[in-house]
């Protein structure tokens, strides 16, 4: 069973075995809009936590996504670049960016639970 | 209906678009195809004779494809472009409120002036003895601005405001760097509340942006800004009056503690056209400051350019001016368009940002503009733009929500969307809902830092008459949006000859330019 | 003051529904030490006539091209414009408008940017166009920042016949930005060899076609050269009319074209303002500067225009942005598109030929004057001649004369040792008349 963490930056990472994917939280896909364009890491890319990784553009904003954990891109979301919408419309599913490696399992407990980030979502509005 | 590519041209079916003609037409409203759809590869509007014989010399570089732009006679030409100009709005059919974008009436004198051959037909190239009327200008204009500034040199060639504002930045950098400091002063103070030029234009030659924080006031604290003062700190770029109209209290203390530490102040002189002839920036200790002639010296917009942008320099910074330097010799004028000349001189210009002296087709309109009003006028239309901005500011203040309390504003009135709320109707729809009324909508969303801003500036050139049908439309939809009568606003705008576009779709599946149709026979293949 | 409405009684007015006691009470958060107490130290306001009396009398100290035999060139040229094209470019509509932000009631301005997007796509053989920048000198530099973002180096690489002015903008540029530039030195007569200069640091290589010296420019090896070490070539252009007769750079690999537009619908204008053109491939769309139109349909199915692709710039990506580029040069792409719509293939190209064989005429012309040597292999309306002394003197003694002759390269380029050579274009405004008298006081003054 994947263990779903997230930032406050509402990405989500799913994991499983040493493998994460990444993506934006349904929160973050509504403040967002429609998503028009996502500029993704290649392939081997090694990120920091916290780094820059990906680029998520609606109309009307562009925002930048951060590696949840450091490790190196093992796959990207090619299906993103002629169907943006997908964030939007599965952004849990169809709609992830990237998975990454993890490279330090541990840097995984700083991030928040599916309780917590609720929690935290409630604190927003 | 003549639009080859099966793409809808005609009004659909819902809304009040819906009285269908045959033609698609909606009486003066005239449906437009793109040129390349009413124009042919072999027709023209120009008539040439075709050279004698001759071999060409273009070492085989010949074109061969045909080029492919059709062309269109002379009054097929005069009618596409008149019938697009009649689906635009425009500062001479209506008020034109955007905020901090100062949209005043265009003089037609300074049209016809910029007209005249020997300002528009000279080459920027040709022997300066034969231009010493053109340099005369440049001069007389930049003692102007010196003179309304209190500023004691100008660097007259950036080509629009944020170009202004990058010249500005490099004289900055360069007096760092002569200073020995490019390695440690690396960090731009730019407020929230700022153009998204100022930190665009900081970061595009190298200096890292740090944002200073706005009060609940609006305006931003002298103490704020020494809290992040420093060795590092290369400059702080300041708008002021800045964007939500309010005049920065502190500036003069806020300079003070710039220049203690060693930076330089930057100043957004955007809305200069505030207070013209009533304060100087000069007395301000403002460094550098970019002046909009397309804002405050009232050259036309155009549809989105050609703007310029001088800006006016410091003691400390006016060695670092770039070329081409003007100088004046008992009574004839002459550029200095070399490095070596400019050092001969004790001038240390940082470079060149563009070609040529800058921008002579709008220095002759803003001169104009200066002569015809004088220092006397110049004062009147600074106190006439911000009295019609207080005059709409109080007209509304009991229906809308000013972010930062009911005082005075400068030029532009700022009103936030708190008053909205539970009224289902945004920002975004209030502008469009303005549209159907036969306004203009005035700046949306910006500044960032007053959640669904809307930022109206009226300029000088409106009448009383004027702001006050503009005031009493604008209460009427305040209360038709607490009503709840939504639709008006969802829907709209609905009168014009667009109803929204789908921002989306553009920006998914680009399409940038016309394509030709592709032919029956090839498609079928 | 005739351009403002209110009265004394509107005014007065107006501060009591306000709720001020007088105007000054609404400058409150300025400093009062620092509030003027006088006006500033200028003239007071002046008529109609006065202004025009004053404007006409500096205008007349200077020689429009039109009065005189005119060879001017190296950068702004000097061309017919037909009548319709500045009736059109000022009507209200278009001229008192902004940037097309309500693009429901600026359909005019944004149809017209997709129809100047498509001419200058096609004219320059490239995908796709945006909206113009300031001139050519800084579509150059923003070109050289834009092959930084492509390919994540830093070194461009100008050859020596690239416009100096254009040189000098992008050395700036990169000096602040803290790039790298290696400047190749003056090529008369295109001889230079880019191509060993080029390695695996190289972020673009910037040449220019017809280049300052008038010479024609085959791109091809340069282009391919640059894709095997990822480099990307960008070519530029002043005088845009040659694009109806020589090879476009598109077709000879070009990956980003940059040029200047002022040639057609635009006057010369003492150097501005002018139009940048800025073309590249596809694959690059979002790492461009500068406005884009595009294409879409409204809340009824209708197509219609809008400004798109605008996360790559400053009002939303602020300090990220492609480029701190805020205007475009509207109004002047405009002239662009009006004059190229009345050309039309068909009149750009027989312009092109007109301007192509009068530069033939005047060439041999001057080959056939003592103390003028022709020095280029090709041209197209522009070329250069070396003189039996130094130039500059010879253009003030033409001027004195009221012939204004050309471009002394030592104006631009003082220290490139090129001080007798001097750069002549000449367009379709010329006649033979003009070249008779050029000849003829260039015999007098050699």
């Amino acid at each position: 069973m994947a263990d779903i963490r997230y930032t406050k930056d509402h990405e989500y990472i799913r994991v499983e075995g040493d493998t994460g994917t990444v993506g934006i939280t349904s929160y973050a896909q509504e403040q967002l809009g429609d998503v028009v364009f996502v500029e993704l890491p290649s392939v081997g890319k090694k990120v920091d936590q916290g780094a820059e990784a990906a680029v998520v553009e609606s109309v009307k904003a562009a925002s930048e996504i951060y590696a949840p954990v450091a490790g190196e891109v093992v796959a990207v979301n090619d299906a993103l670049e002629s169907a943006p919408g997908t964030v939007n419309e599965d952004p849990a599913g169809a709609g992830w960016f990237m998975k990454i490696k993890i490279a330090d399992a541990s840097q995984l407990n700083g991030l928040m639970s599916e309780a917590d980030y609720t929690s935290y979502l409630a604190t927003l509005s | 209906m003549l639009n080859r590519q099966g793409r809808p041209s005609q009004a659909g079916d819902s809304g009040l678009h819906s009285i269908k003609t045959f033609t698609g037409n909606r009486a003066l409203e005239q449906v437009e195809p793109l040129l390349f759809e009413i124009g042919r590869l072999e027709a023209t509007g120009v008539d040439l004779d075709e050279p004698a014989a001759f071999t060409p010399r273009l070492g085989g570089l010949v074109r061969k494809d045909g080029i492919g732009l059709p062309g269109l006679s002379e009054p097929e030409t005069m009618r596409h472009f008149v019938r697009l100009s009649q689906k635009n709005y425009a500062i001479d059919t209506g008020i034109f409120p955007l905020g901090s974008c100062t949209m005043k009436h265009n003089p037609r004198l300074n049209e016809a002036m910029a007209r005249l051959p020997g300002f528009a037909d000279i080459h920027p190239l040709q022997p300066q003895s034969t231009v010493q009327g053109a340099l005369d200008l440049i001069a007389q204009l930049k003692d102007w601005l010196k003179e309304l500034t209190g500023m004691p040199d100008v660097d007259m060639t950036p080509k629009a405001g944020a170009h202004g504002e990058l010249s500005g930045m490099m004289a900055i950098k360069a007096a760092i760097i002569a200073k020995g400091e490019a390695a440690t002063r690396t960090v731009v103070l730019v407020p929230e509340s700022a153009h998204g030029t100022n930190p665009a234009t900081a970061a595009l030659i190298g200096f890292t942006v740090k944002p200073v924080p706005a009060r609940e006031n609006g305006l931003v604290h002298v103490d704020d800004v020494k809290a992040l003062l420093g060795p590092d700190i290369a400059a702080i770029m300041l708008t002021n009056p800045n964007t939500c109209g309010l005049f920065e209290k502190d500036i003069v203390a806020i300079a003070d503690a710039v220049h203690a530490a060693g930076a330089f102040f930057y100043c957004d002189g955007a809305n200069f056209n505030a207070i013209v002839g009533k304060v100087r920036p000069g007395d301000l200790g403002v460094d550098a400051m970019h002046i909009n002639l397309h804002k405050t010296f009232s050259t036309p917009h155009g549809g989105g350019g050609p703007g310029a942008g001088p800006v006016v320099l410091s003691d400390r910074l006016a060695a670092f001016a770039p070329l081409p330097l003007l100088e004046k010799n008992g009574n004839s004028f002459a550029l200095c368009e070399s490095e070596k000349t400019a050092e001969a001189r004790g001038a240390h210009p940082y470079g060149r940002i563009t070609a040529f002296q800058g921008q002579m087709g709008m220095f002759v309109r803003a001169f104009a503009y200066m002569l015809s009003h004088g220092a006397d006028g110049m004062r009147q239309a600074s106190e006439d733009a911000v009295l019609n901005a207080n005059y709409i500011r109080a007209g509304l203040r009991d229906l809308m929500s000013q972010p930062f309390g009911d005082k005075p504003c400068m030029h532009e009135a700022l009103f936030d969307d708190q008053w909205l709320k539970e009224t289902g109707v945004t920002t975004l729809d209030f502008a469009k809902a303005m549209i159907d009324e036969g306004f203009h909508p005035m700046t949306m969303y910006f500044p960032l830092v007053v959640h669904g801003a809307m930022l109206i500036e009226p300029t000088e050139s409106e009448s009383k008459a004027s702001l006050d049908l503009f005031v009493a439309a604008l209460r009427d939809l305040a209360m038709a949006a607490k009503a709840g009568d939504t639709e008006r606003f969802t829907q709209a705008p609905r009168l014009a000859p667009r109803r929204r576009l789908d921002e989306t779709l553009a920006a998914r599946k680009p399409v940038l330019k016309w394509v030709p149709p592709t032919p029956l026979s090839e498609a079928a293949e | 003051m005739r351009y403002l409405p209110h009265t004394d009684t509107d005014r007065s007015d107006m501060l009591a529904a306000i709720g001020a006691g007088a105007i000054d009470d609404l400058f409150t958060g300025v400093p009062a030490e620092k509030m003027l107490k006088d006006p500033v130290n200028l003239p007071r306001r002046k008529s109609e006539l006065e202004v025009a009396r004053i404007l006409g009398g500096l205008a007349a100290k200077n020689i429009p091209a039109s009065t005189v035999p005119f060879f001017v060139g190296a950068g702004a040229y000097k061309h017919h414009v037909p009548a319709t094209v500045d009736h059109l470019i000022q009507r209200s509509e278009f001229l008192t408008s902004y940037t097309p932000y309500q693009p429901e009631i600026a359909q005019g301005t944004l149809q017209y940017l997709f129809e100047f997007q498509t001419q200058v796509a096609t004219l320059t053989g490239m995908d796709v166009a945006n909206a113009s920048m300031y001139d050519g000198s800084t579509a150059c530099g923003e070109a050289v920042l834009m092959a930084h973002r492509v390919t994540k180096r830093n070194k461009a690489i100008l050859s020596g016949g690239l416009h100096p002015h254009y040189a000098e903008v992008v050395e700036t540029l990169s000096h602040m930005a803290n790039d790298r530039v290696t400047r190749l030195p003056a090529d008369v007569k295109a001889a230079e060899d880019i191509v060993p200069l080029i390695d695996s640091d190289t972020s673009c290589v910037v040449v220019q076609t017809p280049d300052f010296f008038g010479n024609l420019r085959n791109l091809k090896a340069i282009a391919d050269a640059c894709h095997a070490k990822g480099a990307l070539l960008i070519a530029v252009f002043t005088e845009v009319v040659s694009l109806g007769l020589i090879t476009p750079p598109g077709a000879m690999g070009a990956d980003i074209v940059v040029g200047e537009g002022q040639s057609i619908g635009n006057a010369l204008n003492f150097g501005g303002p002018y139009v940048g053109l800025f073309a590249t491939k596809s694959q690059y769309v979002r790492q461009m500067p500068g406005r884009l139109c595009g294409e879409t349909v409204d809340a009824e199915g209708r197509r219609g225009f809008v400004l798109t692709l605008s996360t790559r710039e400053q009002h939303i990506r602020r300090d990220k942005a492609t480029s701190n580029i805020c205007t475009n040069s509207g109004l002047c792409s405009l002239a662009f598109t009006v004059h190229m719509t009345l050309l039309g293939s068909e009149g750009l190209s027989r312009l092109a030929r007109i301007n192509h064989a009068n530069a033939i005429k005047l060439a041999d012309m001057l080959a056939g004057v003592k103390g003028v040597d022709v020095l280029n292999p090709s041209f197209f309306n522009e070329f250069t001649v070396k003189l039996n002394k130094p130039a500059a003197p010879v253009v003030e003694k033409l001027a004195a004369k009221k012939i204004l002759a050309g471009v002394p390269v030592s104006r631009l380029w003082p220290d490139a040792g090129l001080d007798d050579h001097l750069i002549l274009a000449s367009t379709e405004v010329n006649t033979d008349d003009d070249r008779a008298a050029l000849v003829a006081a260039l015999k007098e003054v050699l």
